[in-house]
């Protein structure tokens, strides 16, 4: 049933919440978003020992949890609200669904338990040209003996300039099919691109004739692979409502403190009802991204799942932003300043909002489905 | 108030007794809410000789479904008395005497009493406590002079709950008295209140020179604000919550619509309205999730803001989906065929869809004003959910009759 959230739920809350807090606080944001590699390999490993996070939706004989969707969205509104930097999203959220849904049995026997050990960072190239559907995928893998050899151009892929572990979407054939290429590999040409939002690391890969193996379990796997990337939709949702929520108590906090004309500014509607709205649209993006994720985790039905994650992306996106926008205006002329958090929301919010579709083009499948 | 346990089981066995004593699809209304209230079966959570039996509220359903898969009749209380079911009877029982809760109350379930509330006041809406209609003591009664609006049901109402300044010498929460008004005494003029939509859904209601017997003030002299809260309340909880069902509601009559004169629009406008459809149809469905989410988290004793952000939410969102309904139709939307005759709300022709649809354009701008405007939910969301800082409030420690009106 939707929402029967349980109290180990909760407690996987106050866990990931506590661990954030300490290991994760605006001045360690500001130290890894100035990096290349943009997360701590020594907090990665932490994260992995103490709480097992990587391997959350690792089914348990590969090394993992065997949590599922709604304690994923958990761990990641919690992420969101800390604006966590880490490559989570590509490796425990992405590659693992990739793997899980659409992976050889070899394949997860021998990359998920590396994941889950918080060992690998492994990401998913699929984006050419800036098209987000699986479908569109036309980079082309040429049989080589038993191995395939790449060649293309993938972009925005999520730390693919550090991964050591990188999934190809290619067609061999007319099939898409999942394969693996090494991060050091040789005719692969890897570059960090100057992303608008600094706390997610994004690179262009360039493949002339890379060595691949096919890594999926045989035939077309469009159907496997856009279910993983609808999985990857609902996390970054629950992302995105747990900066939604943040951005809300950051400004409400302000508005509480800061005086002008004898008052806290809290105290005037005209700063009251813009908190009022940004607490609907918390509210309304906590239940845009669970409502995702519990059909994510029930259902059998993957139309239905698929329309909560339009549903999800394309509200929680808008949501986040306004509220980020809006942070910023309560904030003033502090909003406005490198040294306050907003920005990082704000940029944040518009590159979650366009990456895996934006909330037009999830509109747009939404009313297709719909019949409207 | 104790609650008294009692089974599921044995609370049906209680409704198979009523039933075969009185059986809604053979008797008539006042004769089945009668005995239904005889057997303690009206409000289970009322006590026991007052229409229940000391149960929890939630017993209720049990009761209601077993009526309901046992006869073909079922009498909704929103139909038969709204506001004397929700806002009447709990003020009765809470502050009557054992008079008026043995004598009013079984009438307010059956439906033979009609009530109404009269609080609104043309220079008191969002500030209700600023109220002006005054009420002077003498010898046993009190004299009551001034004017209510936005009365529903006074027209047909046996008892109005009255909120009037009785203390104009101090400040406005502290000097209103609550009573119970006859709506048929000399000096009660109810008129039909003429609104947007051509209809008279309200009633305004003059008083004057209207005498009540003092012993059918509620509550103390003095207290009528206090009085007045707790129905307040439950008529802020009856508002609000989403449809019940994907796709119902408004945006299921918005999608209908837009099915039937989709083809009337060109492609440019096309595109437009569909996104701005699926935009209403997402909110229609997070207005659904966020109550299905409250009630989750009711039911584990966890109950967040989600809660409360129903009402603000929802007005804002219905005007929104009959605004786009207006231009789903297109040019048709020039004629509005129910015309602007006054008449009440129940002598109105019946709706079709597409007039349904030009209908609520028109009404559900009520929507964001009534039961608190938006603004004041805002406000409410910003200082009690949110913990906001207050206005200042330059009403607040100074007599009433000081306070500048207008």
């Amino acid at each position: 049933m939707d929402f029967a959230f349980t109290e180990e739920h909760e407690e996987l809350r106050q866990t990931v919440r506590r661990f954030l807090e300490d290991k994760s606080d605006e001045q360690a944001v500001r130290g890894l978003m100035a990096t290349d590699r943009g997360y701590s390999e020594e907090l990665w490993s932490q994260m992995a020992e103490q709480m097992a996070l990587q391997g959350m939706v690792v089914p348990e004989q590969y090394g993992g949890n065997g949590f599922g969707p709604v304690e994923l969205s958990i761990v990641m509104e919690e992420m969101g609200r800390a604006l966590f930097c880490a490559p989570y999203l590509s490796t425990a959220v992405f590659a693992v669904n990739a793997l899980v849904l659409a992976g050889s049995e070899e394949a997860k026997s021998e990359l998920l338990a590396p994941i889950a050990a918080g060992q690998s960072v492994t990401t998913v190239a699929y984006v050419e040209d800036g098209d987000w559907d699986v479908a569109s995928v036309s980079m082309k893998a040429e049989k080589d003996g038993e191995a395939y050899r790449l060649t293309g151009t993938k972009s925005y892929v999520l730390d693919g300039h550090i991964a050591d572990t990188i999934l190809v979407l290619a067609r061999a054939g007319g099939e898409l099919g999942l394969f693996r290429v090494e991060g050091g590999a040789d005719n692969l040409k890897r570059e960090l691109l100057p992303t608008l939002d600094t706390t997610r690391k994004l690179a262009s890969l360039e493949f002339t004739g890379t060595h691949a193996t096919r890594v999926d379990s045989g035939g077309d796997q469009t159907d496997a692979l856009a279910k993983a990337v609808t999985r990857t939709i609902i996390a970054l949702a629950a992302e995105q409502a747990g900066g939604t929520r943040r951005c809300l108590d950051e400004s409400t906090e302000f508005a509480k403190t800061r005086m002008q004309f004898g008052r806290a500014i809290g105290s005037f509607q005209a700063i009251k009802h813009r908190c009022a709205d940004m607490l609907v649209e918390a509210e309304f993006s906590k239940s845009a991204a669970f409502h995702a994720a519990f059909r994510a985790a029930e259902s059998t039905d993957e139309a239905e799942v698929r329309a909560a994650a339009h549903i999800a992306k394309s509200y929680c996106s808008e949501a986040f932003f306004n509220t980020t926008a809006e942070t910023i205006q309560v904030h003033g002329g502090m909003g406005f300043t490198w040294e306050h958090v907003a920005h990082l929301f704000f940029k944040r919010a518009k590159s979650s909002s366009t990456m895996f579709g934006d909330p037009v083009e999830h509109r747009e499948q939404l009313a297709t489905q719909l019949g409207i | 108030m104790a609650q008294v346990e009692m089974s599921g089981k044995d609370l049906r066995g209680r409704v198979q007794a009523l039933l075969k004593e009185a059986h809604p699809d053979q008797v008539d209304q006042f004769t089945f809410r009668g005995k239904q209230w005889d057997h303690g079966l009206a409000m289970v959570h009322f006590p026991e000789g007052l229409g229940g039996l000391g149960l929890n509220p939630k017993m209720q359903g049990i009761v209601n479904d077993e009526i309901r898969k046992n006869a073909k009749t079922f009498y909704e209380d929103l139909n038969i008395n709204p506001i004397g079911i929700g806002m009447g009877a709990p003020v009765v029982l809470t502050y009557g005497t054992e008079e008026m809760k043995k004598t009013l109350i079984k009438r307010i379930f059956t439906g033979e009493d009609i009530w109404c509330q009269l609080f609104s006041e043309p220079s008191a809406g969002s500030d209700v406590a600023g109220l002006s209609s005054r009420a002077v003591r003498d010898g046993d009664d009190w004299v009551v002079n001034g004017q209510k609006v936005w009365t529903t049901l006074a027209h047909v109402s046996k008892w109005g709950m009255l909120v009037s300044r009785t203390d104009p010498d101090v400040p406005k929460h502290k000097g209103m008295s609550y009573f119970l008004l006859d709506m048929e005494a000399p000096g009660v003029d109810v008129r039909p209140l003429y609104q947007i939509t051509g209809e008279a859904e309200f009633n305004e209601v003059f008083l004057n020179d209207v005498r009540i017997p003092n012993e059918r003030m509620l509550g103390a002299e003095g207290d009528g604000w206090k009085v007045a809260i707790t129905t307040l309340m439950n008529e802020r909880t009856a508002l609000g919550g989403g449809s019940g069902r994907k796709g119902g509601g408004p945006i299921g009559t918005l999608m209908n619509l837009w099915k039937e004169n989709s083809s009337k629009h060109s492609n440019a406008s096309k595109a437009v309205l569909r996104d701005h459809i699926t935009q209403l149809y997402i909110k229609s469905e997070l207005l659904r999730f966020t109550s299905q989410r409250a009630r989750a988290a009711a039911k584990s004793g966890n109950p967040g803001p989600e809660g409360s952000v129903g009402k603000l939410a929802q007005a804002e969102l219905y005007k929104k989906v009959w605004e786009c309904g207006l231009d789903v139709i297109g040019s048709d939307s020039l004629i509005y065929e129910p015309g602007y005759e006054l008449k009440r709300p129940e002598a109105a022709e019946k709706h079709t869809p597409l007039t349904y649809a030009k209908y609520q354009f028109l009404r559900s701008r009520a929507n964001s004003i009534e039961g608190g405007t938006s603004e004041i939910m805002r406000n409410i969301l910003g200082e009690r959910v949110l913990g906001l800082p207050g206005e200042p409030r330059v009403d607040k420690d100074i007599a009433w009759k000081d306070v500048p009106r207008g």
